[in-house]
């Protein structure tokens, strides 16, 4: 049983390894995404979580915090987003003859809206990923700077606890 | 490997009272746990990684490699789950199990909660049963574990619990702004609203501080240490006694049987992957719902082809746990004040005695708010992303108040465990399949509970209200899990005695939430440490030596 425990150990580093590899994409400053799967990526990120008074979901870190998982904890959903990114660049030529980075924000909203039409698995993956990244711990890359949470009127970074209490006065503020 | 008198696997709920109450009365007894003892120090505050949502993982185990479990849905397809996938219905794998964790409400079941066949008749096609032991001989137990575990919280606005000799044993936390926006509204509508029993100090006691009220609790680790588990209470005074010894990653392969059909030790696999054998004159299986029942099926022998326990096939059937239903109200102003735990104010009066339904169950207030659990919870008539799902985010996530609770179960028969065929965790081991579904009864009492929710909202002047109910299509399972080694007299339908022996092997028990035979309208934690207290002096006053005899 030593010897299957150590197998099922080593084939897991091996196959990490070789899923790292596979996505080693030349010349990308990311650890899993190509350039261009990035700014696919960032078009319809940016459609879910769209910048106001506050950043859009790229510009929280949104990509950094999926790009991480992507060798990590979601490396099973690689080829999903390969796939995914794929179709959508497809789907914006055929209707705007332009990748989908390049599209207007009304094309992009378009395109996005289509993508949940048409690839609901994928847009369902996607949705749940930026909504994490965004309003999840800024330890996995996302939520720069707590940004979310200043903007749900939490404190940034949180104060927690007894703390929250006037102590001269023994009561709430 | 030196003999024990007793190897507890499972280092919970219920496996650490026993090994507590067995090794203070001169026992010798090996504790084992197939996770590590994590401490306060553990508590990372990673609201994506975490018991709750573990969209990255489980914080406090099973980790997602190696541990797959194998889930049937009700077209009959196949999906491989793991820990982190919420078909998994996972608890927890460490020293303290769930309760290191555990939001802590530390409920006593009703009276009526152990007699539920007879109150209310079986619904055709439910194995709706009554316990063969009722509240009165748990109630000595009750107050056991509430005072040696740490209770704190205050019964005394509402009639409707069982008869108790003393009050809890600490005060509860002053209350929090949701429930002083609740409580008026509740007793408008002629309910009896409380504070909510829980297991966290709210004054210094059993040698720790009181709590802080950062309101990160179910899910989490305490980073004070203020919430009581069985990892900071009866394992550390096992411990202190001389007479037990925890060995944590060990993962239990089998309970081996000698020629005459009594159990004569385990077979485990130890932190390095090395199979051992302990000897030992008793074994207790406490490791929770789904996997003592895949267990007692690997415990295959001559004698017990189909598993220890399971010569009329009853191990691992009326799995059961908790639908969750209730309703959040938007308000015009801000009701969220983050101060921990958060969950305050419950009332209990919808438990039972509602004409057509055979239960009901507790309602209260959520315990935490994080956004990232908040953003499938706005109004309805939200969008589901781009700038409007935004801009409600941030309208409504300090005006809104979910009020829930759990459902009382209708057990089926055929929602059980199974081992798999063909699928191995990473010690080859065959894993645990789950398959079917809970009575439909149970979603008729959880869609009214959701009314009631609504109601108590709409009292309490929210503007709008979205009620929201359990996937009907999911057996109920996961930190709740109960029923799989059903407690009763008659071997052909149970698992377990009223001792918690099972009825095959008499050195063998099961102590843990398997012998539920049904699981109240409440969470189950104070109830399996009740069990445990229960079983464990019931085992003490039968123990005859290294010769165990019932």
């Amino acid at each position: 049983m030593l010897t299957r425990r150590r197998f099922v150990t080593a084939s897991a580093i091996a196959g990490a390894g070789l899923a790292a590899g596979c996505a080693a994409r030349k010349n990308s400053a990311w650890e899993f995404l190509s350039e261009k799967d990035a700014r696919t990526l960032t078009a319809i990120c940016d459609q879910i979580i769209p910048a106001d008074d506050f950043p859009s979901a790229s510009q929280a870190g949104v990509l950094t915090y999926v790009d991480r998982q992507l060798v990590r904890h979601f490396q099973r959903f690689q080829k999903a987003y390969i796939k995914g990114l794929n179709h959508a660049n497809l789907l914006s030529r055929k209707r705007f003859s332009l990748d989908l980075a390049e599209a207007t924000p009304q094309q992009k909203l378009q395109i996005v809206s289509a993508i949940e039409q048409q690839n609901p698995e994928f847009f369902e993956l996607v949705r749940s990923h930026t909504l994490q990244g965004y309003y999840g711990s800024p330890r996995h890359g996302g939520n720069r700077e707590g940004v979310s949470w200043r903007m749900l009127g939490l404190s940034e970074p949180p104060i927690r606890g007894s703390a929250q209490y006037d102590l001269a006065s023994g009561s709430r503020p | 490997m030196k003999r024990v008198n007793a190897v507890v696997i499972g280092a919970g709920a219920g496996g650490g009272i026993v090994a507590k109450e067995l090794s203070m009365a001169g026992l010798s007894v090996v504790l084992l746990e197939r996770g590590k003892w994590y401490t306060p120090y553990d508590c990372r505050k990673d609201d994506l990684r975490n018991q709750r949502t573990a969209v990255l993982g489980n914080a406090f185990g099973p980790e997602d490699h190696g541990n797959p479990r194998v889930w049937v849905d009700p077209a009959g397809a196949e999906h491989i789950a793991l820990p982190s996938d919420g078909i998994y219905q996972n608890n927890a794998a460490c020293v303290g199990g769930g309760t290191f964790s555990y939001g802590a409400m530390a409920w006593r079941y009703l009276p009526q909660d152990f007699r539920m066949k007879s109150t209310y008749g079986r619904p055709e096609g439910s194995s709706l049963e009554d316990w063969p032991i009722g509240y009165d001989d748990l109630e000595p137990f009750y107050e056991k574990a509430e005072y040696e575990i740490g209770i704190s919280g205050d019964y005394s606005g509402t009639p409707f619990h069982g008869p108790r000799r003393r009050p809890l044993p600490m005060p509860p936390l002053p209350p929090n702004r949701e429930f002083e926006i609740l409580e008026p509204a509740a007793k408008r509508l002629g309910l009896h609203p409380f504070h909510i029993p829980m297991a966290r100090n709210a004054v210094p006691y059993n040698g720790r501080g009181s709590c802080m009220r950062c309101r990160w609790c179910v899910g989490f680790a305490c980073e004070v240490d203020a919430k009581n588990g069985s990892q900071n209470t009866v394992i550390p005074t096992a411990l202190s006694t001389g007479n037990c010894e925890l060995r944590t990653k060990c993962m239990v392969k089998e309970i081996l049987t000698d020629n005459g059909g009594s159990a004569r030790g385990v077979a485990y696999f130890d932190a390095d992957g090395h199979l051992q054998e302990q000897p030992s004159d008793i074994v207790v299986v406490s490791a929770c719902a789904i996997e003592s029942a895949r267990l007692l099926l690997n415990s295959k022998s001559r004698l017990f082809p189909n598993g220890m326990g399971n010569r009329y096939d009853q191990v691992g059937r009326n799995l059961q746990g908790h639908h969750y239903t209730g309703a959040v109200g938007y308000f015009d102003f801000d009701t969220y004040d983050d101060i921990g735990p958060g969950a305050s104010i419950a009332v209990t009066d919808y438990n039972h005695g509602t004409p057509g339904l055979c239960g009901g169950g507790l309602l209260a207030n959520e315990f935490i708010r994080l956004p990232i659990q908040m953003i499938d919870r706005m109004p309805s008539d939200t969008p589901r992303w781009g700038l409007g799902h935004k801009r409600a985010m941030r309208d409504f996530y300090k005006r809104n108040i979910v009020v829930m609770g759990p459902t009382q179960q209708i057990p089926a028969a055929d929602a059980r465990v199974t081992l798999d065929s063909t699928v191995r965790d990473k010690w080859g081991l065959p894993v645990a399949r789950i398959s079917g579904n809970v009575h439909p009864h149970t979603f008729e009492i959880g869609k009214k509970q959701a009314d009631r929710a609504a109601a108590w909202l709409k009292e309490t002047g929210a503007v709008s209200i979205s009620r929201f109910a359990g996937k009907g299509v999911l057996v109920s399972a996961g930190q709740h899990q109960a029923g799989t080694c059903r407690m009763g007299d008659d071997p052909r339908s149970s698992v377990v005695n009223k001792q918690c022996q099972i009825h095959d092997v008499d050195n063998v028990f099961v102590i843990d939430s398997s012998v539920h035979v049904t699981n109240g309208g409440f969470n189950p934690a104070l109830t399996i440490m009740a069990i445990a207290y229960y079983a464990s002096e019931a085992l003490l006053r039968n123990w005859k030596g290294t010769q165990f005899r019932s």
